[in-house]
């Protein structure tokens, strides 16, 4: 028999469970990707993942290293108390979907990345809360129509979408922020370059990941056709691009630069 | 000859990886797995390239793709 190669194979850090998504759902590339990493950084038996609630709420039964369940948005309240107590080499990661970070553990992302912890979050973004029914979620695009929105996103009522990684890009502590899209295979391929980099820059800081994402159940489309919705709609709204890197700040950052502190009058007179 | 190795039972016929295969070398089989989808079946496995693009877009990590190294004769 003649030598073989292997240009993919199934990660070892995947169980042999079935993933119980809808077919065509970009959970299970988003899984594998991680997945991949931890094998390619030979990480499995030093990481911890929290799930979130969601689609991703069983997350644990298909990762084969450690896993916590955390209550309702606050999987970076879990994953700051993991940090604090167990050994410092340990990586810690959340996966989490639109619903559970942008809406209820709004308050929870924020002061995570704003204290800088030294987690991962990996955030899937598909513009809809996915598990209830196709409700519309603080992503949802204006104009989309979901169950709770029936006649599109009205923004007058609603207001607009929230962009994550903007919104986390002005705060000073976060090390890493960036947005892949699971769209087609040369953004998959981005993607896990964007997270290889999150998980080996989280012990220096807080890393935040979001990855487009497609439900072609919520949005009543196809798989196929759900793949280019999500090119045509949602990548013009999110712009892929990496936006803090280490070394790199924005000027709304810069202006309160980490070492500006407050004048102690006392001293002075 | 390169390789593809399906997990027939883990398919749920999303079709992603049909769009993706620049040969177009993939299909949905006739007869139905375990959960009652019809999955993808390879039907040219010699025209296959190996480039993994199938493999990078099934969500359910299904697929497994193999190259055959070509050893060169040395006369």
């Amino acid at each position: 028999m003649a030598e073989e190669q292997v240009i993919f194979k199934r990660p070892a850090a995947l169980t042999e469970k079935y993933f119980h998504y809808c077919p065509g759902c970009t959970h299970g590339i988003a899984h594998r990707l991680i997945a991949e990493i931890v094998d390619e950084m030979g990480i499995q038996e030093k990481i911890v993942g929290v799930s979130p609630v969601g689609c991703s709420v069983l997350a644990y039964n298909y990762f084969d290293f450690d896993f916590q369940e955390a209550a309702h948005g606050r999987a970076p309240a879990v994953a700051t108390g993991m940090r604090r107590t167990l050994p410092e080499d340990r990586y810690i990661f959340t996966y989490q979907g639109d619903g559970d970070l942008a809406s209820i553990g709004m308050a929870e992302i924020v002061h995570a990345a704003n204290r800088g912890e030294k987690i991962t979050v990996v955030f899937i973004n598909n513009a809809i809360y996915g598990m209830t029914g196709g409700q519309m979620a603080p992503t949802t695009l204006p104009g989309m129509r979901t169950t709770t929105s029936p006649y599109g996103r009205d923004t007058t009522l609603c207001g607009h979408p929230i962009r994550m990684c903007e919104l986390l890009n002005t705060l000073v502590e976060p090390r890493f922020i960036a947005r892949g899209s699971l769209s087609q295979a040369k953004h998959i391929i981005k993607a896990k370059k964007l997270l290889r980099q999150a998980f080996e820059l989280q012990h220096e800081g807080f890393t935040f990941v979001e990855l487009l994402s497609t439900c072609p159940t919520g949005w009543g489309l196809t798989p196929e056709n759900s793949l280019l919705w999500l090119e045509r709609n949602m990548m013009p709204f999110f712009p892929l691009q990496v936006f803090r890197e280490p070394g790199t700040m924005p000027e709304t950052a810069k202006k309160y630069a980490p070492d500006l502190k407050v004048k102690d009058d006392k001293k002075e007179s | 000859m390169n390789r593809v190795v399906i997990d027939k039972d883990r398919c749920k016929a999303c079709k992603l990886c049909i769009n993706v295969c620049q040969r177009k070398l993939l299909e949905l089989a006739d007869e139905l797995n375990a959960k009652g989808y019809h999955p993808i079946a390879i039907h040219a496995v010699e025209k296959c390239t190996a480039c993994g693009l199938c493999a990078i877009m099934c969500p359910e990590a299904s697929i497994e793709v193999f190259k055959e190294i070509k050893v060169k004769k040395t006369a």
